[in-house]
Order: C-alpha cells, then structure tokens, then sequence
C-alpha cells in the first residue's frame, strides 16, 4: 500500500473524514518519521503531544457526527517564524530564548519564547482539523538562502544531505520534501518559501502582497514578508492557500480581495494562456542543467497550447542591490524590539546601565548574518545616507515594479527559474554574503512588485560524478492576486514533467 | 546620462562601523568589527551600482497598495491581561517590566 503521508493533501483528509484511518494514527506515521529523520534538522521543535491531542480531538469531532474541516487530521509543520501559542517560537535565534532566574531553561529551542496567541494563519490551519506537529527550522530572522544561519544548527537537503535545502523556510520545505508532514507554512521576503521549495523538489507558494494575514510572523521586512505553504504537489499546497487566505482584522495590510478558487484552478486547461519569457532571467550565472529543465518544462506547455512570448524586465539586474537595502532598513527597524526588556534573552551584568543591557543582549542573542544586516539597515537609514540609499532604492522599487506592469499587459503569466543553481554544498557561500545573496536574483524583483509567485518541480538535474540527480524548480509569477493562474499552469507543469507522479528524495 | 546622485565611493571606516553598531545598539566584540568592516565595505560598493539609474523623475514606492486596505469596527476587544504580558519578562516587579534606573543617565 502508499504510504498515506505521501498522498496529496486532500486525499489524506478525505480518508480521514471517511474514518479509513484515523488522525491519531496519521499523526504517529508523522511523528515517528519526523522521529526517523531526525538527522536532517528539519524541526526545532517536535509537538509530539499537542499533536496527538489535536489529534484526538479531531477523531472525537468525527465520532460525533460534527463535520470535518478542509485539513482533517492532516500533519502540518510550521516554520519557527510564526507565533504558536502551545509551542515555543524562536526565529532560530539565541534572542528568542532564555534562561530563568531559577537557573532552568538555556540556550536551545525549547527554551524559547512562548507565545501568548496563535498568528492567524496557524488559528486557521486549527479551524480547519489540521493536526500541527512542529515547529520547523529556519535561517535567523528569516536571513538567509541556506539554512546555514540557523543559530541551533543547519537543516539538511533530504537529496544529499551534504547540501543545503535552500532557504530561509529550509525547514518547512526538508519536513514536506522528506514526508515528515504533508505540508507546512513558510515566509517569503525575497524567495524564503519559492527557493528552498526548488532545491528540495516540491511546491512553494509566495501569495501576493496583502494576501495572506501577517498576524503573528515575526516581521523582517514589512513591506515585502508574506506567509506561504509547501506541498508536494500544486494542488495540496492549493488547498492549504485556501484555508490561510483571507481578511483579517488584525492585519490591515490583509487585502479585502475574496480568496480564489485555487484548488479547482488545478484542474483547468492552459490552453491559451500567455506566458512571457525574461531573458534576464537566462543569463550569465545560470546552471545550464537548470535552464535545460526550465526550457523543457515550457516548451511543454507550448505543446499543451500556451503560447510564449519574449519579455523585458530590464531592471532586474537591480533587484539585489534594491532588495539589501529595503529589507535590511526595515529589518533595523523590527529588529530594535528585541532588548532584553520584555521578553527573550537578557545580558543584565550587576550595575549595569540600560545602554550596556541592549548593546550585551543584543550583542549575545543575534548571530552574524542578523547582525550585518542590521548594521547595514542602520547605515542606509542614517543622516546623510538616505537619500543616496534608501530613497534610490525605493525608486529602483517603482522601476522593477513597473517592469512587471508592462510585463502583464502582454502575457498572462511569467516562467522563469527559481534558482540558478541546483542544491549546493554547505560552506560553498557562507563565508561570502554577496555570493549569498546572489542566489536569490531571481525571487527578488517579484517579492519587492508585490506580485504573486509560485516554485513548482520541473525536472531533475543529470546526475554526475561530483553530484546526484536534484530537483530543478519552475517559477511562475503572476499579477498580484491572480494565484489561479499560478495554479493551474504548476498543475500542468507536474503532469507534464512528472506523468509518473512527485518523485520523492531517498529515504 | 546625467546621474541622480553622487556616487558614494566611500570606505568604511572602523569609526563608521562603531558608530552605526552604536546607533544600532549592539556592542560588537573586537574581531567582529573588523569583519563588519569589510563585509559592510563590500556590500556597500555592490549597491552603489544604484546610483547610476537615473531616477530623477521616478516616484518612491515604500510599499505597494494594499488593495481594500480593510478597517475593522472600532469595537473594544479583550487585550493581554497583566499577567500574560508579564510572563516571558527576563524580570518583572511591581506588575510592569523591571530594567535598570536609567533616569540620571
């Protein structure tokens, strides 16, 4: 028989709300692979009994006869960025942590922050009987394209475990792609949820700005931060943006706009659809394994009727430079909540002032990448600097949004690669951070457009003597608020690219 | 082309960085400086590549619109009671936050 985890999300829930298997039972396969695969560090935090009470909460509903959510029993894994009110939530950061008075707790995950409320979407995922099994690992503070920054230890690609899984969300992408949960949240500020779901082969979506409620993520970079699912195939994690879309009242950057119908966005034809070609998304510093893969899954769609048009975004070269100076402005600005005064670590050595407490605390609880970028947000945010950096950049910003504004008069939706390179080795740019960054050229411009964007497989690298076979991933981007499309053309992306169904990494 | 601003090619300076950590409020230990020193100096030259945009006549976007941008009823809800507000606090006293005095600094 299938294993039940890898069924597609609606499947799970349907064989639950049919009593084929119980929730309780879902949840234990879960735990005991989440338990089997430990080594990978996908979790910072394992809610084994939450989770099997949630569990059995849902078996009890069933039993009376109430009717079941969307998520019915489904495991679910949430990255560490998003406040639960029953688990500790720590960024990955040593600033989220702390030790008490009494001498308990200490410097690791479980002795972190515990929340006082649930962020919407995790409140929404429970309204739906989903069942949350952890909290995943991440880089700090959401900074990072590598899992590397995590202040409690990188997460391993499940392909080849001496290779990053990409990131920030590289936790919620490992725990999806290894089959430790069905699906799980991540966020995406610059390509935290599109670039970790292609280098672990499963779909990521980064909803359009104002999508999804932001309630209870921890802010990086406001302007641009939105919360996204994973899933291992377009429709789950269709199912999964249903459930968290939606106004809120406690986000009122959460756009009115009625959530789509993205789930039955799968099974509608591409035939017509237009789908625009950047060329800057195809040159230098591209894998030419990974163009070959992204060539081939369009010249796929063109076969199914879409038709391909070339078009110019010229400012994307750009985007970095703007994306470094937007995101790490804002992210001095969120990051002054964390003091020492009100919750988290604190550095109070005896007579100390309230200078020496922030500078220690803040000094001691942010690793490295934080620190740079708060340094760097500090510096193009201070007098005598702003107009050069940051007023230029937010111009730059117009100037990259404008480029995808043409870009939609003529094309219903963009393809492009995710990332320009396939999974690469821990070490290879952590001592680098221009290289870092540059990993993320091609997630940038939507993230600061606003647009909506979604990573979906599309093929596998050859394997060679230096590396084995890894997932490529497609981008598709589309006008702000037109996941349907997004939808419809993944759909069809991994039905063309895998007619045998998701390949799953070794387990 | 005419340039919208000034390139600023200028070095980072240990002075610059102490004083950014300052405003920042991070005390940075000794080798950590030097580090950021010639990271930020990078970094810094890579996006200086801005400055030859001409951007003279393009508008700032801070953020792009928020379509609905929804108000909810301005009704009283319940809030964090002390308790709760208090309960992560590294130390509290008196049913507020307690830090050092710093009224004579």
């Amino acid at each position: 028989m299938s294993e039940i985890l890898d069924l597609p999300i609606p499947q799970q829930a349907d064989k639950v709300k049919n009593g084929e298997i119980s929730a309780v039972a879902l949840t234990e396969r879960a735990l005991s692979r989440m338990e089997a695969q430990s080594g990978l560090h996908a979790f910072l935090h394992v809610a084994r009994d939450a989770a099997l009470a949630a569990a059995a909460a849902v078996d009890r509903k069933r039993a009376s006869g109430a009717p079941l959510g969307k998520l019915s029993g489904v495991p679910i894994a949430i990255k560490d960025a998003l406040c639960t009110a029953d688990a500790p939530t720590t960024c990955a950061s040593k600033i989220l942590t702390r030790r008490n008075a009494d001498g308990t707790g200490g410097s690791g995950p479980e002795s972190g922050w515990r929340p006082p409320y649930d962020a919407t979407v995790v409140a929404r995922l429970r309204a739906a009987d989903a069942v949350l099994v952890g909290k995943t690992n991440m880089d700090e503070f959401a900074m990072g394209s590598s899992g590397e920054n995590s202040a409690f230890g990188p997460m391993k690609n499940p392909w080849d475990p001496t290779r990053t899984a990409g990131g920030s969300s590289g936790g919620s992408a490992v725990a999806v792609a290894a089959g430790m949960a069905a699906g799980s949240l991540g966020s995406d500020t610059g390509g935290s949820i599109r670039q970790p779901a292609a280098l672990c082969g499963i779909v990521g979506v980064k909803p359009s700005y104002g999508r999804v409620s932001r309630y209870g993520l921890v802010a990086f970079a406001s302007s641009l931060d939105q919360v996204g699912p994973f899933a291992r195939d377009a429709r789950s994690a269709a199912r999964l943006l249903e459930v968290i879309s939606g106004v809120d009242g406690h986000d009122s950057t959460c756009a009115d706009v009625p959530v789509g119908a993205y789930e039955a966005a799968c099974d509608r034809p591409v035939k017509g659809l237009r789908i625009g070609i950047p060329e800057e998304y195809f040159g230098e510093g591209l894998d030419p394994a990974v163009a070959a893969s992204v060539k081939a899954a369009i010249s796929a769609l063109e076969k199914e009727g879409c038709s391909v048009h070339p078009v110019a975004l010229p400012h994307t070269k750009h985007g970095i430079a703007t994306y470094y100076i937007v995101a790490t402005a804002e992210a001095s600005a969120n990051l002054a909540r964390f003091d020492g005064v009100r919750f988290g670590l604190r550095v109070e050595p005896p007579r100390a002032d309230l200078q020496t407490l922030y500078g220690k605390t803040r000094d001691a609880g942010f690793g490295p990448e934080v620190k740079r970028r708060i340094l760097l947000g500090t510096y193009v945010l201070s007098s005598g600097y702003y107009d050069a950096y940051y007023r230029q950049a937010q111009k730059t910003r117009t100037l990259i949004k404008q480029d995808f504004d043409r870009a939609f008069t003529q094309v219903d939706a963009i393809a492009a690669p995710t990332s320009p390179s396939t999974a690469f080795k821990f070490g290879e740019k952590a001592d680098d951070p221009l290289a870092m960054y540059l990993a993320d050229i091609y997630t940038l411009p939507a993230s600061l457009a606003g647009i909506a964007g979604l990573s979906v497989p599309c093929g596998m690298s050859p394997a060679t003597a230096t590396q084995p076979a890894l997932p490529v991933g497609l981008q598709l981007l589309a006008p702000a608020f037109e996941e349907e499309r997004l939808f419809t053309l993944a759909a069809a992306v991994e039905r063309l690219s895998f007619p045998a169904g998701p390949v799953l990494p070794p387990r | 082309m005419m340039l919208a601003c000034a390139p600023l090619i200028m070095a980072i300076t240990r002075e610059t960085v102490l004083h950014v950590a300052k405003l920042a409020r991070l005390e940075l230990g000794n080798s950590e400086i030097d580090r950021m020193q010639k990271d930020l100096g990078s970094i810094l030259e890579y996006v200086n590549s801005l400055s030859e945009l001409d951007t003279s006549s393009v508008a700032e976007t801070a953020q792009v619109a928020v379509l609905g941008a929804p108000l909810r009823p301005d009704t009283v809800e319940p809030g964090l009671v002390n308790a709760v507000a208090l309960s992560e606090a590294p130390r509290s006293a008196g049913g507020g936050f307690a830090v050092p005095a710093f009224v004579d600094e």
